[in-house]
């Protein structure tokens, strides 16, 4: 009990401090967290959307595999991502390795099958609802998923949010590509991983809750943003 | 033997679904200009309607278009994209490849006519269920099409909404667009149709003229039916 | 739609911005280097000095020493900074290295239960961890290929305990790296070998203290290693060469010196010796 009432003081002075390298940790971790997020959207959501509305041998297939790639462990994608992206890999010769960059491929990989499957979801049923009147138009089913994309927008922030929320969260993938160079490729999760080996564990919690508040804001942004959405589109 | 020149013709078409038969062997040639498709409820109205529009794949037989229409088709609940009321009614013209200033020319069109110019900007879910469904008749409305098909237009909307979705159509069908429409209002059929279509448990049983159909009831369905749903 | 077409322009803008951004071009090198001296804190304060000197940023991802040596085995560092002299001699008869020069050492230390249940405290690593060994107290190896596990599995040997036969349920192996090898000890009150400088840094020591320490036996030397050019064309040689020179450097040797931590030194520098 005492050693959370340390750490939630220790959050608060840290917050209240403007430190810098806190800042800037936090910063890169969003950096790289919502770039991976929307490279899922913009990979992911299509595919869903394909996957609801499109009908090609293997369909169920891949709707079973995204579901189970969505419990895919971050360890084995940073493991992958790090085989193709070392300089003996295949990828090696652009030095993306130990880089923001990697560590967004990593995740962006690592989310893509979330957001993926949750967007199939919400296709899925608003498909249900609008097939007969999209068909009746005439939209090809191509055409009919790119409206119900646009159309089902404000619901797919919860499938684009649940990607965010997992990016920010895991370790396992951005550790092993990113390295965790100070000033380079530090994020949220690796410090907290590093202070916690360091034995600092208030100041790990510490930074714990200040990942917790930080995808709270995220997320009440996004709520809110919604919430007006709907109110005025319906 | 129907009115006019058929311009649709369906040779024994039926439909089973997961073993139940929904559309049972149903020969027939659509002539009228205003035709209404009536029956029992459960009787495979709306079935047989999406048979015709193409929504719906025949089990057996076919259907024939002795010359190609273009068609349209509107639900008993419209479905509304979450844009502004103009931009679904440019939606079909969109689809069909027409560009802007003309397309926002012909909706904007389109929803005088409902007489809806007033809301052309406001989010279309936020209509009220009558504005929704007029939206939609500008929406098929503007594809000018030559055969429109309607499913119970008005079942979910208030009076004052029925009569005037009821105008809207029968100006739509004044403008030279076939009309074919199921419905449960005797009434509507009755101002609109000029050719009734009567449908009892997947087979059309009957095919008359309005009046004749009203008065004259040729088959023991109709004339329970009519029985039943006059007061 | 045309908002759709808005909304992907944005989306294109804003990962080109952060591409551009993240892809700053920063004179750099690797360094694949250990726990140790990542945790201990060593090379914050040694590195802003070097970069300063000579406008070379050096970005240290800190691993197991054969998981570094790995790294570099594969390319993607330019030098390797670690603590095991016969793997280090094998990397670079292997060719992967040009050549090992001694920089600094710094000493293993055995941690403890403060109570010492195997009585194992004094000066002789090797008959501390025989004591451990008849007591059966609990024990925790890292058990992760770094230099801090060789250098236990090592003394066990000397120590002559065979420890294949004589493992169980006290020895206890967690693949882990020193940090989080110490948390495990302090939750469990157990025996391990720990470097000092991670020790010194440690702040969840729990019931622990320093068991065994001073034995000659226990010195731990760090060496540096240029990975070979030809081997990896990508290294940056140049820029490497002059981390490997500044650290054996009598400046880079004094800074070395003179990281204390509560007034303890950590590193005790031997470049050339």
């Amino acid at each position: 009990m005492g050693e959370i009432t340390t750490s939630l003081v220790l959050a608060g002075e840290l917050v209240a401090t403007g430190d810098a390298r806190l800042a800037s940790i936090v910063t890169l971790s969003l950096q790289v967290s919502l770039t991976a997020t929307l490279l899922a959207c913009l990979i992911g959501m299509p595919l869903g959307a394909l996957l609801a509305v499109g009908r090609f041998p293997g369909r169920h297939t891949l709707i079973v595999l995204f579901n189970g790639l969505m419990g895919l462990p971050p360890v084995v994608v940073g493991l992958l991502v790090y085989l193709l992206l070392s300089r003996a890999g295949p990828l090696g010769q652009f030095g993306l390795l130990f880089t923001p960059a990697a560590m967004i491929i990593a995740q962006t990989i690592l989310i893509v099958p979330i957001v993926a499957a949750l967007a199939r979801q919400v296709i899925e049923d608003a498909w249900r609802e609008y097939r007969e009147q999209l068909r009746s138009l005439g939209a090809s089913r191509l055409r009919a998923a790119m409206t119900l994309l646009w159309d089902g927008r404000f619901s797919l922030t919860t499938a684009g949010l649940a990607g965010f929320g997992r990016a920010i969260a895991e370790v396992g993938a951005v550790m092993i590509v990113g390295g965790n160079i100070d000033g380079v490729t530090r994020v949220m999760t690796t410090t907290i991983a590093l202070e916690t080996s360091k034995g600092d564990l208030p100041l790990a919690l510490a930074l714990g809750l200040i990942l917790i508040a930080v995808v709270l804001a995220v997320n009440t942004a996004a709520f809110m943003l919604r919430q007006w959405a709907e109110k005025r589109w319906g | 033997m129907g009115i006019g020149m058929a311009w649709l013709v369906l040779d024994r078409l039926g439909l089973t679904e997961n073993g139940v038969c929904i559309i049972n062997d149903v020969s027939l040639k659509v002539g009228a200009g205003r035709t209404a498709i009536l029956g029992p409820n459960g009787a495979g109205k709306s079935t047989l309607l999406r048979l015709m529009h193409g929504l719906l794949r025949p089990s057996a037989g076919a259907q024939h278009w002795p010359a190609p229409l273009t068609q349209g088709m509107v639900f008993q609940r419209p479905v509304m994209l979450r844009t502004t009321a103009l931009a679904n009614v440019e939606y079909g013209l969109k689809l069909r490849g027409i560009k802007t200033p003309e397309r926002r020319q012909r909706a904007m069109a389109a929803l005088e006519r409902v007489g809806l110019p007033a809301i052309a900007e406001r989010p279309a879910r936020r209509l009220s269920g009558g504005e929704q469904q007029r939206v939609a008749l500008a929406r098929a409305w503007a594809l000018e099409p030559q055969v429109l098909f309607l499913d119970e237009p008005t079942a979910s909307l208030d009076p004052a909404s029925s009569r005037e979705v009821e105008r809207i159509i029968r100006e739509i069908a004044a403008s030279g667009t076939r009309i074919v429409m199921t419905t449960h209002n005797l009434g509507q059929a009755r101002r609109i149709a000029e050719e009734v279509l009567f449908i009892d448990s997947g087979r059309v049983v009957e095919q008359s003229p309005v009046e004749e159909f009203f008065t004259r009831p040729r088959h023991v369905a109709a004339q329970r039916f009519l029985e039943e749903e006059t007061p | 739609m045309t908002r759709l077409r808005t909304f992907l322009a944005v989306c294109c803008t804003t990962l080109l911005l952060v591409a551009t951004g993240t892809q700053a071009q920063e004179r750099f090198i690797t360094v694949a280097s250990t726990t140790s001296t990542e945790q201990s804190g060593l090379f914050g304060h040694l590195l802003p000095a070097f970069t300063k000197a000579s406008g070379i940023k050096v970005r240290v991802v800190a691993l197991g020493t054969g998981q570094a040596l790995d790294m570099a085995r594969r390319g993607d560092a330019d030098v390797v900074f670690v603590h095991d002299q016969a793997a280090e001699e094998k990397f670079i008869a292997e060719g992967y290295g040009v050549s090992r020069q001694g920089v600094m050492y710094n000493d293993f230390v055995l941690i403890g239960p403060k109570t010492d249940p195997a009585k194992a405290i004094g000066k002789d690593i090797l008959e501390g961890l025989r004591r451990i060994e008849t007591a059966r107290s609990p024990f925790v190896s890292r058990g992760d290929k770094s230099g801090t596990h060789a250098a236990e599995l090592r003394y066990w040997k000397a120590a002559g305990v065979d420890l294949e036969a004589k493992k169980g349920p006290w020895y206890r192996d967690t693949g882990s790296g020193m940090g989080s090898a110490l948390n495990t000890a302090a939750s469990m009150n157990a025996y391990l070998l720990a470097d000092r400088g991670t020790w010194l840094a440690f702040k969840n020591r729990g019931e622990l203290g320093i068991v065994v320490q001073g034995d000659t036996r226990l010195f731990n030397q760090y060496g540096v290693i240029l990975v070979n050019p030809v081997r990896h064309p990508h290294v940056k040689q140049a820029d490497s060469q002059k981390f490997i020179d500044w650290l054996v450097s009598a400046a880079g040797q004094k800074m070395i010196a003179d990281y204390k931590i509560d007034g303890e030194q950590l590193f005790f520098p031997n470049a050339g010796r």
